[in-house]
């Protein structure tokens, strides 16, 4: 399990990068993507995984008997998820208003020359 | 010691900001509740700064979680003084938008945008856990790219793709940092990092982590070769946005620096010279590029890069004194460099443009507006008896300590060419005659008196801080040299974090 | 998009998923659910809604903008987050009500604070998912 995740991180990570490097808009949004969910699962993974019983600890014992998992990562991947979320739906919004002015999907095109300034 | 007065600039911000959502397109109302939050955060960040400055350092744990397991805030000397500088700031530009901000822009939520804007900056500065920091930047990264694109023009969102793409990639990279650290400490708390990051068996692992958080924050706080978002944004928004971007937003990155490579982890030699030579590039590159740019808000984002590069340095160099100076020079950046896209606002107010080939004449139509802007570029040159000056001296007393040559030659050159570029800027802007063809518009005499008052005040503000940071520098001295203490002996915060 | 199948059935799928989602906002306490996953399902049943019936039929049932959502659910979760204060506790403290309230459960600010979540979440995500579609067409 842990190799299988190690190889999809880094495919994860590898294709994210590569995407932003591109000169696409939408690449950029893919790879921007695609590197949170690397993320994500990199904490997942760092975070040990354990098959075991949920960190409750039972009614009238002190402390934990069984192995349990660590509930740490899973608070902070969902933390990660929701905050790429709006900065996702965030970026969709403003990439599409940035088409929709400049009519190129090229980030090259997005250079307006200095004499234009205010 | 649990307090909840730690917490207060924060919630002052969020409850202002609800307010005002409250009273959506009301832009009036939106205006009174911003200044009256924006003076009660003044008032209450000032209580914390005396508070922790005579009584030592305050934590709170939220939620009564004890740590190393909750969230905990801490408010020692550096991140209170930050949040009362902060404070400082957030008055002066709120004050400043309410009438250099367009109304179309306020109905589509400025005010409750940047208050939150403001919960972030001082929510970054007081916590002590490094997820919640994470956190803490998402807030204020996602409402940057608002106030960086609200009002839609061209210029605006090509500076905002920019400014979105790498600073997501920024916070990637922290995430990727905390994923690493928590893997091989399993703990977030950054006092109890400090404690356990020592024993890691594979050190090199460590190096591994230091780089992915010094190029996470390193883009947030502009330094060599991460700085290009910058001069492509921070000239796109409205003056008001721009100052507290240019004032607070890379100062918070720089403060996350310090924070990371004092307490969690100490840097061993190689992080050290990266750190310096990111520094001495950051001076030059700034620099040079402010040399060539007629546009005063391009010209001031160089600028901006080449005083983050002096602070770097300060880190880099890793004593008692550099820090003393860093952290003193971090005191005057904030207040100046707010100040200074407050004046280029007022500028444009004033002439209808910010090119300095079509500007000219303002000493003459505007004497006393001008004399005040001086005091402004004094002391972000660093003329002896202002805010920019004593810094420097500490900055160069270290360097020459260690015998670090390059950093002082980047030193006298980027203090040079800041004197040139601000001599060129004060002869074209306010010394030479205006040219004839197009006649200047001018906007600000047809203001009422208490929209001009609400222009200028801020400037006010700004300045009279400056020159306080300037005139009792024996006391910031004492503050700078107290916080530098706290960073290189770490066990007062890790005894009032975790208790032993 | 015109299809007779799935207007009659998000007819009935609307409310359900509503049930549902307050379903999982009042459980989410001890176990899994809570405020960000039950406002997901319930914007997630407007957007189905949506789907079927078009953008403007969906923002009449709604009656008020869902940006007036966001101020409420937010005032509601700093609210219940500061009122630990009053009480001389530090800020987020649980406060509960000893007695368990029939088919709502246990009663705290923790729940106050998950509604405040809810809302938020329904205000923001069809606020953005109403900017995007109304934009296209």
């Amino acid at each position: 399990m842990e190799l299988l995740l190690i190889f999809l991180i880094g495919i994860l990570y590898a294709a994210g990068i590569y995407l932003m490097l591109r000169r696409s808009m939408v690449r950029l949004l893919l790879g921007i993507m695609l590197l949170g969910n690397g993320c994500n699962l990199l904490i997942f993974l760092l975070g040990n995984i354990t098959k075991g019983k949920p960190p409750v600890i039972a009614e009238h014992a002190k402390t934990f008997t069984d192995i349990y998992a660590d509930p740490v990562p899973q608070a902070l991947i969902l933390t990660a998820i929701v905050i790429s979320f709006g900065l996702t739906s965030f970026a969709i919004v403003l990439l599409k208003r940035v088409y929709l002015l400049v009519n190129t999907d090229d980030l090259d095109g997005l250079n307006t020359p200095e004499e234009e300034d205010l | 010691m649990t307090d909840n007065q730690i917490i207060t600039p924060v919630i002052v911000h969020l409850f202002t900001a609800i307010l005002q959502l409250v009273f959506w397109r009301k832009t009036v109302t939106q205006r009174i509740l911003s200044i009256t939050g924006c003076l009660i955060g003044f008032a209450l960040s000032l209580n914390l700064f005396t508070k922790v400055l005579q009584g030592g350092i305050l934590t709170m744990n939220a939620a009564n979680w004890q740590p190393p397991f909750g969230i905990v805030f801490v408010a020692d000397l550096l991140s209170s003084t930050l949040v009362l500088l902060t404070s400082v700031s957030a008055l002066a530009v709120c004050i400043f938008s309410a009438t250099g901000i367009a109304r179309s822009r306020m109905l589509y939520g400025y005010f409750p945008i940047f208050h939150f804007l403001v919960m972030g900056l001082n929510g970054a500065f007081l916590t002590g856990d490094i997820f919640n920091q994470y956190v803490w930047f998402e807030v204020i990264i996602i409402a940057s790219f608002v106030l960086l694109t609200l009002g839609g023009r061209k210029a605006q969102l090509e500076g905002a793709v920019k400014y979105m793409a790498l600073n997501i990639l920024a916070s990637t990279f922290f995430l990727t940092g905390i994923a690493l650290l928590y893997g091989i400490t399993g703990t977030l708390n950054m006092a109890d990092l400090s404690q356990k990051v020592p024993l890691v068996k594979d050190q090199s692992m460590v190096n591994l982590i230091s780089v992915f958080f010094l190029t996470g924050f390193g883009i947030k706080a502009a330094v060599f070769p991460l700085y290009f978002w910058l001069p492509s944004s921070y000239h796109t928004p409205p003056s008001a946005v721009a100052a507290i971007f240019g004032g607070l937003l890379t100062k918070v990155g720089l403060y996350a620096l310090f924070r990371f490579f004092t307490l969690v982890i100490v840097p061993d030699n190689t992080i050290r010279i990266i750190l310096m030579g990111m520094a001495v590039l950051t001076i030059l590159t700034g620099a040079f590029g402010a040399i060539i740019k007629n546009n005063i808000r391009r010209l001031f984002s160089y600028l901006i890069v080449c005083h983050i590069g002096f602070i770097i340095g300060g880190l880099g160099t890793y004593s008692k004194v550099a820090f003393a100076g860093a952290i003193f020079y971090l005191i005057h950046d904030i207040m100046v460099k707010t100040n200074m896209f407050l004046i280029a606002g007022l500028i444009r107010q004033l002439r209808g443009t910010m090119d300095m080939d079509r500007l000219g004449g303002l000493y003459a139509g505007y004497p006393k507006i001008s004399l005040l802007i001086a005091i402004v570029l004094f002391s972000l040159t660093g003329v002896p008896p202002l805010s920019g000056f004593w810094p420097k001296i500490l900055l160069f007393s270290a360097a020459f300590d260690t015998s670090n040559y390059a950093f002082i030659g980047s030193l006298v050159l980027g203090s040079f060419i800041t004197l040139y570029v601000v001599a060129r800027m004060w002869s074209k802007v306010f010394w030479k005659s205006a040219p004839e063809d197009p006649p200047p518009a001018n906007n600000f005499d047809l203001l009422s008196p208490l929209k001009k008052t609400s222009l200028v005040l801020p400037v006010c503000i700004l300045a009279s801080s400056s020159l306080f940071i300037g005139l009792n520098a024996e006391f910031i001295a004492r503050v700078a040299d107290t916080i530098s203490n706290e960073m290189i002996d770490t066990t007062p915060y890790i005894k009032a974090v975790l208790g032993k | 998009m015109k299809s007779t199948i799935l207007q009659a059935a998000s007819r009935y799928l609307l409310p359900i998923l509503l049930l549902f989602s307050i379903f999982l906002l009042l459980r989410g306490h001890y176990y899994p659910g809570g405020g960000f996953v039950g406002g997901l399902v319930a914007s997630i049943a407007f957007v189905l809604h949506s789907f079927a019936h078009g953008t403007d039929n969906t923002m009449k049932i709604l009656r008020y903008k869902p940006l007036s959502l966001i101020p409420a659910g937010l005032g509601i979760a700093a609210l219940s987050m500061f009122l630990p204060v009053l009480f001389g506790q530090p800020v987020m403290t649980g406060l509960w009500i000893n007695q368990p309230l029939p088919v709502i459960g246990m009663v705290g600010t923790a729940l106050f604070f998950d509604l405040g979540v809810y809302l938020v979440v329904v205000g923001v995500v069809l606020t953005i998912l109403f900017t995007i579609s109304l934009n296209t067409h």
